[in-house]
């Protein structure tokens, strides 16, 4: 099974992170990048597929330069090879961008299954692998907490608010995963030294067919018109509990016709 | 003024709060028009679409709508918006409700904007990122503008609009048919609120300290009809299930109140709640940084402060 994982490095959500005031683009300098922590999910149920099923995982990426650190931490991990597709050209894309850019690499290196992370801490839109779904023409199987794979046959179980929903397809297919849905390895020492041998392929977009006229923050849909850091809230009133903190709180809620 | 699309959110017959918050939105903005998907629409669902302004409400009764995954809602709109020249879709900033917007993105070549906590004039949207800390004012360029509405960012206020029923028949392509749902697993859920949409959430962490414990934020939250929530901290300690996690790997909720017990307020947590309305936070370490958000904080051990708040509740009923 040729098992495609995408993954993405974002800014960590450990440290301050900004917006550029030239651009209003998120400040990837500003902060640490870090793998987006739902795609290590991603990288893992790839992995456990391609043990259980065989075939070959391939890490594929978005992003500038430094994003090959992303790159080495799920080859690190296990998977076999990566593609990273950089260009200057595709900074400040937006979801329809990006989706779009991602999917023509897709139909150039091809694919069973498309595994993603359900968001990105960063832009947290949670629409990417919909869209890739729908770009690429294959069933969307996201928000798994379940994935099994039986010959062609795959079947997810998909978290909805009264439970979760059991969905079939044939591959290929675009699958997203939540967390919970397994216990991202560890990379190994071995892991990491073998990370440094395996194959990255960097990508301009010309090489994946990509129009430059629907990328970049020129291409965008939608886009920032201002932002501002959010005012501090304003200071609260707090309280030691002296034997009646329940008491005050509740006549908080009552201040506030809560009760 | 033109057609405001606003997919309804439904369960066993009922339209949900979010919905009429959508059409209360709406009505500020142009004409709104409820899209049902799927079957099972009621007289009393109806009604209430119109009581909140619906003066439409195109309904596309075909099983095959939800019985397969999000594409077939997304063609759905997409006729809609093709057929009734909308002026913008408005959808719930749920998990499934953005996946909807971003294939009707893609369908209807146009820009959407997610995660909206109050919409204006223009269809600017206001947006809340990075874990609160930056506030958005961003708009669509090209196309219909679609817009993925957080629950509770509005309140719902009525003003009847005229309701005037149109079937739709959509032919759905083979493409939307490809994930097909075989079967919808319910699990325990009882008789609280759901929790990203729940005008009051309490959760509690680390604090609470078992799974026994979490009675204790059950007997909060269900003394005030609210939902419970719970960090990661709990929920990886399995005290809790992971569906109820609040944060930033977990739900985004948006709350009249949210009442934070046991928790210490790491960014992880804070990205899920801090657009609630009011906070109220109950803690033993007077350093936490959940109190720097606190609209209400008490210092002390919730075991003891939650009980009696919950007490004091029941009683001032």
């Amino acid at each position: 099974m040729n098992i495609v994982v995408c993954v993405k490095q974002v800014p960590d959500t450990a440290t301050e992170r900004k917006l550029r005031s030239d651009d209003n683009t998120l400040d990837r300098d500003a902060a640490d990048g870090v793998v987006n922590e739902l795609d290590e999910y991603a990288v893992e149920e790839a992995l456990k597929l391609k043990e259980a099923h065989g075939g070959e995982v391939t890490v594929l990426t978005m992003g500038p330069g430094r994003a090959t650190e992303t790159i080495r931490k799920a080859l690190a991990m296990g998977a076999d090879k990566a593609v990273h597709l950089s260009d200057d050209a595709l900074h400040g894309s937006d979801a329809l961008s990006t989706s779009y850019a991602m999917a023509q690499v897709l139909k150039k290196i091809g694919f069973d299954l498309v595994i993603l992370g359900s968001e990105s801490t960063d832009a947290r839109t949670g629409m990417l692998a919909a869209m890739l779904a729908e770009r690429l023409g294959t069933p969307q199987l996201t928000l798994a907490n379940k994935v099994e794979v039986e010959g062609g046959a795959i079947t997810v179980q998909r978290l909805a608010d009264y439970g979760y929903d059991r969905v079939q397809a044939t591959l290929p297919a675009v699958v997203s995963v939540v967390e919970k849905i397994n216990e991202p390895r560890y990379p190994s020492f071995k892991g990491i030294m073998a990370a440094k041998k395996k194959p990255v392929e960097t990508l301009a977009i010309a090489d994946a067919a990509i129009d430059a006229e629907q990328v970049g923050l020129g291409a965008a849909w939608s886009e920032v018109v201002d932002f501002a850091a959010a005012p501090p809230r304003t200071a609260g009133t707090i309280v030691k509990d002296e034997g009646d903190g329940g008491e005050k709180a509740a006549d908080f809620l009552a201040s506030k016709k809560f009760i | 003024m033109s057609d405001i699309l606003v997919l309804v959110e439904h369960a066993e017959g009922e339209v949900k709060k979010v919905t009429l918050e959508l059409l209360t939105l709406a009505r500020s903005l142009g004409t709104p028009a409820a899209v049902w998907a799927g079957p099972g629409i009621t007289a009393e669902a109806k009604a209430r679409l119109a009581e909140y302004g619906a003066e439409k409400i195109y309904v596309a009764g075909s099983a095959d709508i939800v019985d397969h995954v999000v594409a077939p809602k997304a063609e759905l709109l997409a006729q809609l918006v093709a057929g009734k020249s909308a002026a913008a879709v408005l959808v719930a900033a749920t998990a499934e409700g953005k996946e909807v917007a971003g294939r009707l993105a893609v369908k209807t070549d146009s820009g959407v904007i997610t995660d909206a906590v109050g919409l204006s004039e223009g269809f600017v949207a206001d947006q809340s990122i990075f874990g609160g800390g930056v506030n958005v004012h961003s708009r669509v360029r090209k196309g219909t503008p679609i817009i993925a509405v957080r629950p509770n960012s509005t309140a719902p206020v009525p003003a009847a609009g005229a309701g005037a029923e149109e079937e739709v028949a959509v032919e759905l392509s083979d493409v939307a048919k490809a994930a097909r749902v075989v079967e919808r697993v319910k699990q325990e859920k009882g008789a609280r609120p759901e929790l990203t949409e729940a005008a009051i959430v309490v959760s509690g962490g680390r604090g609470v300290g078992s799974a026994e414990n979490f009675s204790v934020i059950e007997g909060l939250a269900d003394a005030l009809g609210a939902a419970v929530g719970a960090s990661r901290a709990a929920t990886d300690a399995g005290w809790y299930p992971h569906q109820f996690q609040v944060g930033q790997t977990g739900k985004t909720v948006s709350p009249q109140l949210y009442i934070a017990a046991g928790i210490s307020g790491a960014i992880q947590h804070r990205a899920g709640m801090q657009t609630a309305k009011t906070i109220v936070a109950i803690n033993k370490d007077p350093e936490a940084p959940i109190f720097e958000l606190a609209d209400y904080g008490v210092v002390g051990d919730l075991h003891q402060v939650v009980p009696q708040l919950t007490e004091e509740i029941d009683k001032r009923k």
